[in-house]
């Protein structure tokens, strides 16, 4: 995304500086505080910021490096299309917003190589009451090859492979968050939406120490899941705990989680602004004929060593074993002398821990952004009912499943609807199996 | 200073504010009357949005038979919704409402379906019919610090008529027996069906209407703008249950007051921070942040609200619904 | 006494003279526990009778399944001759098979008349339709509430009527809750432990209203752990044990019965219904 938005960055730095000594984020070059710019269409919000927007695709893939210039009330930017080919532009809200009118225009020589728009280079855009508006280029068509996906497979079996191995790439990294949400969801019935911002929190800070601080990947992955433990932990002891002790009803939670994931989020924006943070270029693998990124196999790997620690944790130790007590029935494991909320305190460690580790892979998978975790967290959430909420079994199959359908499903519908396939096989299988795949029965009507 | 509080005035009575505030009617019914986890207001007036505006563009159906077609789409979203989770746990509704939300947002912004939903770039000029029958002598019609014209006072009377119409039929239903099966079935359905109700009809039912209500907020939103998909996301719907919060969700009159308090206070909010980073009186954020700041304060004043006062401003503490 | 109940001698699952409600093969399994194997019982008409039985007996897990709250994995049964297996709860209730809860449902967000009107069957104005037009459902509103009224002031609770049911005691929402069933107009009145929670002083008086249903003509079958009310009231007792119906007969033989003893010394030895107060009675 366009660094030519930002604006004011000095009192910015000085003001965030304060905030950042919680998440020691200070030392961030100037890019940490820059564009606060809300994400492309399709990014999930409706906003009382005032944004124009659009996608610049050939061929189904968005292109980079496109110039654009807008110009209107109060605005006069150039802007740089990002590696998905996104543009986006906050502009000023005046006494007649809502009904200005901006123009964007598009620099031809930055177009790739032989191609031609269709119609002139330029579009009027209106908001006309809405808070958002966008505006799209295209290109005289040609016949496209290879339409559709990111990466380019030779032949038909090699996108079956690679879509085979990202969706149990994303069912790994999917597990370890669905299992924390499912522990929390299991121990205190807290349907945590705010869960996705632990994600989140856990991807910018492992880019955050990574490339802005410049220290070893490995190292910063550790203080990242270091800094999520701290989150989790700092949650349950700040609100979830008052919470419980007020007696305040589940809904009444969910709700206030609600609130926390807005208010953690939106602080995520403002800290490193709305543009992705690449987190990963590395070298490419080659394997079973298929070309991958290195990190993402390494990351599949640590993925299942760290299921299988979990697992042995839960079934081989006594605080895994009053784990599975509390979760299973909180008071009858307190009538046996367990102390609830000692687990509950350990379970949000735990969960946390877990929901760290998936940041830094989501971080690595899919690069880091302020709503990285929101925008995976119907993903875990799918998860989880599809186990049939609240247990751990369940969320990790209900998490491979997930993350399969997601990334098989582009096989045979536009990448861009790969998740809601994913979610409407979810709906379908409640309307058969409402307990979910491993779920216990919760009801009958 | 006249300006912006000119602005957050105008706000108390936008067709937005309105449909705001007409969508939280039905979540009003939905979780204040009747206790469903409807995570998925969005989705109903995503229907109501792209079935109007996809009859007109499209279908080149009349204003009417174009309304008549969302608001069929939208029963039918509304049964698509119920039969799977209204015979299970509260919070499997709330999963699949949102899901379907979201699942509705990625269809309509595909490219693929840009023919018929305008992808990305959503939907435009489909009201020509709408302000054809504004019987407003055109012209600009000035008080104080506002200019409106005939079109922008008639999508106002509109709007904020049928917010009326819907408040009072939803004052009549829950003072009447159907709303005494709802009331009890909140609370506690089994005991409801232990007395002969058929529980999973009158929860359909209340998801119809209710879902109704949000797509024909969903329609009032978009007449005098545009259709954009990015605005169907989890955060209208949020928004919306903030409002309904706010207000009280076991009231009537909460959603309507909710909607002019929330919007009134952001513009509010964003207007008096946004001259202060002008006048170089607030040093912390750039005019680029502003909105953050407006959004972190939504999500607190949630917090706060379903903390401490849950029953929201006009709501009866014994009344209130929030499940043990 | 006179056994004008049972067709034949008092065995588990006998035949009875004029049952209304019969049960086959009724099994209901949790996971690997079988909660409830009922092979037959009949429960006789006009009658009270009790279903006893120490803690994890089935007994309400029996209920649940009778009254289409619980799905069983085999078994049928039939009330007043209709077959009710896999017949919606709420079926069931408008049949004339109206139950109350162990731990009681009033609603506590509605007023006690309000509560009572709920209980109403059959009303216009609980059609979607109907409701927005007052003058169609006004005048079965008020006939209904007259009754309301009525039955209100029998189990004492009308100076109570426009308050929130979250007002009352906890034996009040018994009655409470046992007068709104009693809006349904039942033929079967299923209770569910109604003696739970209550102070002693209502106990009485919720005895005597239980005796009232049947002066009217209705059948009661409830559950109940407390002997003194199992022997003041019931005609009949069953006693169920590990989901099995272990034992019948009115309630002075069955007390002396080795396998109701059994059942309840082996389920806990330091319960207050010892063997010899139960040897003692009569």
């Amino acid at each position: 995304m366009n660094q030519s938005m930002s604006r004011n960055q000095r009192p910015a730095r000085k003001w965030l500086g304060i905030l950042a000594l919680m998440f020691a984020f200070l030392l961030g070059g100037s890019q940490l505080a820059a564009s606060a710019a809300t994400p492309a269409p399709g990014g999930g919000d409706i906003s009382t910021t005032f944004i124009i927007s659009g996608k610049i695709v050939d061929c189904g893939v968005g292109i980079a490096g496109i110039k654009l210039h807008v110009t209107g009330p109060g605005t006069d930017a150039q802007l740089v299309t990002d590696k998905k080919g996104f543009w986006t532009i906050q502009v000023p809200t005046t006494t007649q917003y809502l009904k200005d009118k901006f123009t964007v225009s598009l620099d031809k020589t930055s177009l790739p190589k032989g191609r031609l728009l269709k119609g002139n280079a330029e579009r009027t855009v209106v908001f006309n009451m809405v808070n958002s508006a966008s505006t799209s280029f295209k290109f005289v068509p040609i016949t496209c090859t290879n339409a559709g996906g990111q990466t380019k497979p030779s032949e038909s079996e090699n996108s079956f492979l690679l879509a085979l191995f990202n969706g149990i790439n994303l069912g790994l990294v999917l597990a370890m968050a669905a299992i924390g949400l499912s522990l929390i969801y299991g121990t205190t019935g807290l349907s945590n939406f705010a869960h996705g911002e632990m994600v989140s929190v856990g991807a910018l800070s492992t880019w955050f120490f990574n490339k802005v601080l410049g220290m070893d990947l490995i190292f910063a992955a550790l203080i990242a899941i270091a800094i999520v433990t701290v989150f989790g932990y700092g949650q349950d002891a700040l609100i979830w705990r008052p919470l419980r002790k007020k007696r305040i009803g589940l809904t009444q939670m969910m709700i206030v989680s609600i609130g926390l994931s807005m208010v953690v989020r939106y602080f995520l924006q403002l800290l490193f602004g709305g543009d992705t943070k690449v987190l990963t270029q590395g070298a490419t693998w080659s394997i079973a004929g298929i070309s991958m990124p290195a990190l993402n196999v390494i990351c599949a790997g640590l993925s299942v060593l760290v299921l299988v620690g979990y697992t042995l944790f839960l079934t081989k130790t006594r605080i895994g074993k009053a784990t599975r007590a509390v979760s299973d029935n909180s008071a009858l494991a307190a009538s046996t002398g367990i102390d609830v909320e000692r687990i509950i305190r350990i379970v949000w460690i735990i969960a946390a821990v877990l929901t760290g580790i998936s940041g830094v892979f989501f971080g690595l998978y899919q690069q880091a952004s302020w709503d990285t975790g929101f925008f995976n967290l119907l993903l875990i959430f799918a998860a989880v009912t599809l186990g049939g909420l609240g247990t751990s079994a369940g969320a990790a199959v209900g998490a491979m499943i997930i993350g399969l359908l997601v990334e098989l499903s582009t096989l045979f519908i536009p990448a861009d609807l790969k998740i809601a396939a994913a979610l409407v096989v979810l709906i379908l299988v409640l309307l058969v199996k409402p307990d979910g795949v491993l779920g216990k029965k919760q009801r009958i009507g | 200073m006249d300006i912006i509080f000119g602005n957050a005035v105008d706000w108390l009575f936008q067709p937005i504010t309105a449909a705001y505030a007409l969508a939280a009617i039905g979540i009003a019914l939905h979780f204040g009357f009747t206790g469903l986890l409807n995570f998925g207001q969005a989705v109903f007036m995503a229907v109501g949005a792209y079935g109007f505006s996809i009859s007109v563009k499209v279908l080149h159906f009349g204003f009417w038979p174009s309304v008549l077609v969302a608001l069929i789409a939208s029963v039918i979203m509304a049964f698509i919704l119920g039969i799977p989770t209204l015979r299970l746990r509260s919070d499997y509704l709330a999963i699949v409402t949102i899901a379907a939300a979201e699942v509705f947002r990625f269809i309509v912004s595909t490219t693929s379906a840009q023919p018929i939903t305008g992808g990305p770039q959503g939907l435009n000029e489909y009201s020509n019919e709408f302000w054809a029958m504004n019987p407003i002598p055109a012209g600009h019609y000035k008080f104080w610090v506002w200019d409106y014209t005939q079109d922008d006072i008639f999508a106002r009377a509109v709007s904020w008529g049928l917010v009326i119409g819907f408040a009072i039929l939803l004052a009549i239903l829950v003072r009447s027996p159907w709303g005494r099966v709802i009331k009890g079935i909140r609370e506690d359905e089994d005991a409801v069906r232990s007395l002969g109700k058929n529980v999973y009809s009158y929860k359909m039912q209340s998801l119809v209407v209710g879902g109704l209500m949000g797509t024909v907020a969903g329609i009032i939103f978009v007449l005098p703008t545009s259709v954009q998909p990015g605005n169907y996301g989890t955060t209208l719907t949020f928004f919306i249950w903030t409002i309904l919060l706010l207000g009280g969700a076991s009231t009537v009159l909460g959603s309507i007051v909710g909607a002019m308090i929330f919007w009134s206070l952001l513009s509010l909010t964003s207007d008096l921070l946004s001259a202060g980073v002008d006048n170089g009186v607030i040093t912390f954020i750039s005019q680029n942040q502003i909105g953050d700041i407006r959004f972190m304060l939504v999500g607190i004043g949630l917090m706060l609200l379903v903390i401490f006062r849950p029953q929201g401003i006009f709501g009866n503490k014994k009344e209130l619904y929030f499940n043990a | 006494m006179p056994n004008d109940i049972a067709k034949g001698p008092a065995t588990p699952g006998c035949e009875k003279v004029d049952p209304i409600l019969v049960a086959n093969n009724v099994r209901r399994q949790f996971g690997g526990n079988v909660a409830v194997d009922v092979e037959h019982v009949e429960i006789p008409r006009g009658k009270i009778t009790a279903l006893i039985g120490p803690n994890g007996a089935g007994k309400t897990t029996f209920f649940n399944l009778l009254t289409g709250f619980d799905q069983p994995n085999s078994g049928e049964w039939s009330f007043d001759g209709k077959n009710l297996a896999g017949v919606a709860a709420y079926k069931v209730s408008r049949m004339g098979m109206v139950r109350t809860f162990q731990l009681t449902k009033s609603l506590n967000m509605l007023t006690v008349m309000e509560n009572m009107r709920l209980g109403a069957q059959k009303q216009p104005g609980e059609s979607l339709l109907r409701a927005l037009f007052k003058p169609l459902w006004r005048k079965n509103e008020d006939t209904i509430t007259i009754t309301a009224s009525e039955l209100l002031s029998r189990f004492k609770l009308d100076a109570k009527a426009d308050d929130f049911a979250a007002s009352l005691s906890g034996g009040q929402r018994k009655l409470l809750e046992m007068a709104r069933a009693l809006m349904t107009k039942p033929k079967l009145v299923m209770l569910d432990e109604p003696m739970a929670g209550v102070n002693p002083a209502l106990t009485q008086s919720l005895l005597e209203h239980i005796k009232g249903l049947k002066a009217e003509g209705m059948t009661v079958l409830f559950v109940e752990h407390d002997m003194h009310m199992v022997r003041n009231i019931s005609d009949w007792v069953i006693v169920m044990a590990e989901g099995k119906i272990v034992a019948e007969g009115p309630p002075n033989e069955v007390m002396k019965n080795p396998a109701v003893i059994d059942a309840y010394l082996g389920a806990h030895h330091d319960s207050d219904l010892g063997a010899d107060k139960i040897a003692k009675g009569n």
